[in-house]
């Protein structure tokens, strides 16, 4: 194949993560059907016919993708679509057919085995959908086991771990198993011992999908708050649309081992790149997800109206009821309190139109 | 499986779904026609069909004789030779062994032989009483110490304490080194998957070759004592370890596996530290397997020096005293009760967090320890000067050995005449006709119909192996005898599967009836195999309709547990749907719930057949004629190559018959969607 196209990653500066021209295919002889196609950038429908005649199954299929440091990127897609192999190949788990994966510039896939399991030591967290607690191990034995593996003497890895599980609201229970927790507690226990490490880079594999919606939506909020506190790299995967683009700072949705947008969620929202995108984004309420500094009018120059103002960051969900007592004109500022545009009623109400 | 049941089986399981002539069926009926023309007029024209030409034959027994002296008198691997490698082996497992012995039986010795003076004495029977009564309340409450010490003082009440320490001391020897060879094997088969192909097709033979075959050459390499014994033991039990690893690691999620890699487990690491625990479930149910075979195998590795209990009923079966012998069974049932119990309530263990706490003091964190060391030393004591705590006091034993003798002699007296009649009947109506049937049959043909029976169901790969391995049992000049097995193998199959399947089918639909039918099947498997060959004995003495009986008792479970599984597995929505349209409990039952069943209901009898050939090998003492005979006596005299050769027929038997049902099997469920 090709060489992978570097000129297709935004501006590598600041990405903590870089995929270039990832290929992952399942079955025999899929290194050569790569090396010998020239199909690779034609369009996906060729690419299916040629896959299926040599057999193959491309669960990743030419991913060009950059996460910056210390956003939460999450890839969306449903099942089969290729998310799961894809984080897979991107700590190495599944060793990707072809292409490149640079993690702080480091090329993983030229990383020797012992270079790979330094990395993962010391670098990487991982939280897993179905929680992969070790059922002989107590709360503190879990969250502790990664530093255990490294060899940290017990004093010191308890104390750490015992600071993760502090954080992450477990305290008290350090001498329960697994199997004595509640679905939420569980997987409580399983972000305490990904950060138990303090990595760089965080995976999160569908971390809340096997628990009910209730519980989901508390976990959702600790999850916010326990970035605003340690602004990690994050790599967050699921299959919830809503969860997507409540969560992200940009959101990379996946079909068929393919991504098919990559952007804000307000990208999507307001200019989805496929029907596939626009599908999910139709019943999204935009005004949830569109933000003050997205509609506004730039004052260009002009004169800031008086009145009442609101951050540039803010949706417009939360800044609409302002209206209802306004004369009709809200100041947009950004976070230093500079002015930087007027949101206007019409504006507001066109896109709450809209659903 | 003969012949004519497999095609009986083909061509009833494809009534209802093709038409009359397909060419399928028509290859059937010519090769059914060549086959009864062939029995029929072929004898004068190719007598070779019917009688294997002895310039062809394979002298197996020769090769493997030969190959024996080798390994004995030369064989070298640079640094040792291979003689001394199994005395390294045996001195391995002795040491041990005296300790085990010397703690449980003979006590701490000084010296050898008769002149040895006793320093230590054993444990008094007391205290071995109390500590397995410990250890019962430890893993499952005081009804757990409760049953085991009940089991233990049966033991010692009917005088057979000195025989079971000798059998309890081998069991603790053998079970430990089992579980870990097992352990070992499995995890290498996980790891790397040339162990995994090398070792499938030999753990599928050594848990098809008759223990017999194979007591001969260790009897060879180990000579004859207690060493060899567990060897033998060892060899018998670890198998099944070894499979149960490797699946219950194939069985630990990959969620878990990408954990152990992504916290950077090395190789070491994520083997004990992340696969091994996470598969502890079902390690714990290979463990409690080593210990049922273990104890399965004490009467059998008797035969070459084990001592104990199951020397004891050898010996006792041999001058037919069946009295003597059915105590020590029943001291051999409880012992193996007992075990089973213990270990899996061991198994469903689970600690809590409140038991996890770390109090100061290692008696107080484990009261239970002290206890048992507070018994110990009392029990050592007091036994110094109140000798009835250090052993079993005589006069308080009790025997049933008369009491047995004299119910037999009862019935014997007034029911020997129906006995014999039934008995009679069966013979000579049923047994001896099917033998000569099999007997007359060309080995050609019956080779020709199973490769054929194997394409059908498998393709060539199977029919190759087949007709191979069919062709093998005529080349070793064992034809003859390989009939006779499949008789006494097919009639007792029919009759347990006549009465196992409709006990299960029973069970199944009353639910009331279910837990007591599981039960009994659960505890007719912990009883060694023997044990069912004794009341046989007793009431029709020895000859091929004695062993029968003891078969079917022996393999009756599989049949009426898979049954009571296959209807249990039926999709509760198709049960719906057929009360749903008006069906009748037994129109539910006969045209839904077991043509769903059917292919579970195989696996069963496949399962039953297979018992049945390991019972055949050891009714070989009631005086059968069949290859299990021949590796009886080849164990008496000591010939490697006859036994092995023999053995290995029964391992072809049992695998013809194992790959045939089981192609069958897959393919009807393929038929029916229900594809795992």
């Amino acid at each position: 194949m090709p060489e992978p196209a570097a000129s297709l990653v935004p501006a590598a500066t600041g990405a903590k993560l870089v995929c270039c021209g990832v290929w992952k295919l399942f079955g025999d002889g899929a290194a050569d059907f790569l090396a010998a196609s020239p199909s690779v950038d034609a369009p996906p429908a060729a690419d299916d016919e040629a896959l299926r005649r040599a057999g193959l199954i491309g669960a990743v299929r030419a991913v060009d993708l950059a996460v910056r440091a210390g956003e939460i990127f999450v890839i969306m897609g449903l099942s089969g679509s290729g998310k799961s192999t894809l984080v897979r190949c991107m700590s190495r788990l599944i060793q990707p057919t072809s292409g490149q994966i640079l993690f702080n510039g480091e090329d993983l896939l030229a990383a020797s085995p012992r270079r790979m399991i330094e990395i993962r030591r010391h670098q990487m967290g991982m939280v897993f959908q179905h929680f992969a607690l070790l059922p002989h191990l107590t709360v503190l034995g879990n969250v502790a086991f990664p530093l255990e593996v490294q060899g940290v003497a017990r004093a010191e890895r308890e104390r750490r771990a015992k600071r993760m599980i502090e954080l992450t609201g477990l305290a008290g229970r350090e001498a329960f198993f697994p199997r004595e927790l509640s679905g939420g507690q569980q997987q409580r226990v399983g972000i305490a011992r990904s950060l138990a490490v303090e990595p760089e880079l965080w995976f999160l594999d569908e971390p809340f999908s096997a628990l009910d919606p209730l519980i989901r939506r508390e976990m959702q909020g600790e999850f916010v708050r326990l970035q605003s506190v340690l602004q990690k790299t994050i790599v967050f995967i699921t299959h919830d649309f809503d969860e997507a683009i409540r969560l992200a700072d940009r959101v990379a949705i996946m079909k068929d081992g393919r991504i098919e947008q990559i952007g804000t969620p307000e990208d999507l929202v307001l200019s989805p790149a496929s029907d596939y995108v626009a599908a999910f984004t139709r019943n999204v309420t935009k005004a949830k997800v569109v933000r003050a500094g997205t509609i506004m009018t730039p004052l260009n120059g002009a004169a800031a109206p008086s009145g009442r103002t609101v951050g540039a960051g803010s949706r417009i969900a939360d800044v609409a009821p302002l209206f209802a007592d306004s004369e009709g004109v809200l100041l947009v500022v950004d976070a230093e309190g500079r002015p930087l545009g007027t949101l206007r009623r019409d504006a507001v109400a066109d896109l709450m139109m809209q659903g | 499986m003969s012949a004519p049941a497999a095609t009986a089986m083909i061509g009833q399981g494809a009534r209802p779904w093709t038409s009359a002539l397909t060419p399928m069926r028509l290859i059937w009926a010519a090769a059914l026609l060549a086959f009864v023309l062939l029995w029929q007029f072929g004898e004068p024209i190719a007598e070779w069909a019917f009688k294997y030409p002895s310039a062809l034959r394979l002298p197996l027994k020769t090769w493997i004789g030969g190959g024996m002296d080798w390994l004995v008198e030369e064989a070298h691997f640079g640094l040792f030779s291979f003689t001394e490698l199994t005395r390294f082996v045996a001195a391995v497992i002795d040491l041990p062994y005296r300790l085990a012995l010397g703690l449980l039986s003979s006590g701490l010795l000084s010296g050898q032989g008769s002149d040895a003076v006793q320093i230590l004495p054993p444990l008094a029977w007391v205290a071995v009483i109390g500590l397995v009564a410990l250890m019962g309340f430890h893993a499952g409450g005081w009804r757990l110490a409760l049953l085991v010490a009940t089991c233990f003082g049966f033991i010692a009440v009917f005088g057979q304490w000195h025989n079971a320490m000798i059998t309890l001391a081998s069991i603790l020897i053998a079970v430990p080194l089992g579980v870990a060879g097992g352990l070992l094997l499995g995890i290498a088969a996980f790891r790397w998957r040339t162990v995994d192909q090398a070792l499938t097709p030999l753990l599928d033979l050594m848990q098809t070759v008759p223990v017999f075959a194979y007591l001969v050459p260790i009897l060879v390499l180990f000579g004859f004592g207690p060493t060899a014994a567990v060897v033998a033991t060892i060899i018998y039990a670890m198998p099944p370890m070894a499979r149960i690893t490797t699946l219950a690691l194939r069985g630990v999620s990959t969620e878990i596996q990408d954990l152990g890699r992504m916290v950077g487990c090395s190789g070491a690491q994520m083997t004990w530290r992340v696969m091994v625990p996470s598969a502890r479930p079902g390690l714990m149910v290979g463990v409690n397997q080593v210990i049922m075979l273990s104890l399965n195998m004490v009467i059998i590795a008797s035969m070459i020096g084990a001592g104990g209990l199951g020397f004891e009923v050898l010996a006792a079966l041999r001058r037919l005293d069946i009295g003597a012998g059915l105590e020590a069974g029943l001291a051999i049932v409880a012992l193996a009760i007992a075990l089973d119990r213990l270990s899996q309530a061991f198994s469903q263990q689970v600690r809590n967090h409140g038991e996890n706490d770390r109090r100061p003091g290692l008696f107080r964190r484990h009261p239970l320890v002290l206890a048992a060391f507070a018994l110990v030393l009392a029990t050592a004591l007091g036994g110094l000067f109140v000798g009835g705590l250090q052993t079993y006091p005589e006069n308080l034993k009790v025997s049933t050995g008369t009491f047995w003798s004299e119910l037999l002699r009862w019935i014997n007296v007034n029911f020997f005449d129906q006995i014999e009649a039934v008995k009679n009947l069966l013979l000579l109506n049923i047994l001896v006709p099917f033998k000569r049937l099999l007997l007359d049959l060309p080995w050609a043909g019956v080779v020709a119909l199973l490769a054929l029976a194997g394409w059908t169901l498998g393709g060539w790969r199977l029919a190759l192996l087949v007709g191979s391995l069919a062709c093998l049992i005529a080349a070793t000049g064992q034809w003859d005898k390989a009939m006779v097995t499949v008789y006494l193998c097919g009639v007792s199959v029919a009759i347990a599967c006549m009465l196992g399947i409709p006990i299960g089918i029973l069970a199944a639909e009353r639910e009331g009836l279910r837990p007591t039918v599981l039960a009994v099947i659960d505890t007719l498997q912990t009883l060694p195999s023997f044990v069912y060959l004794m009341p046989a004995v007793m009431l029709f003495r020895v000859g091929d309709f004695t062993a029968m009986i003891a078969v079917v008792a022996y393999a009756i479970a599989p049949a009426i547990r898979y049954t009571i599984h296959g209807l249990a597995e039926v999709d509760p929505r198709l049960v719906e749907a057929g009360t749903a349209s008006g069906c009748t409990r037994l129109q539910l039952l006969a045209k839904i719930k077991l043509k769903l069943a059917l292919p579970e209901i195989m696996l069963g009898i496949n399962q039953t057949i297979m018992l049945a050939l390991s019972m055949l090998v050891i009714t070989a003492l009631v005086g059968t004629r069949d290859l299990g005979q021949e590796v009886y006596v080849a164990l008496t005299k000591a010939d490697v190559g006859r036994g092995l050769v023999a053995g290995l027929a029964v391992a072809f038997i049992g695998i013809i018959a194992d790959r045939l049902i089981g192609a069958g099997a897959s393919r009807m469920r393929a038929r029916l969607g229900l594809l795992r």
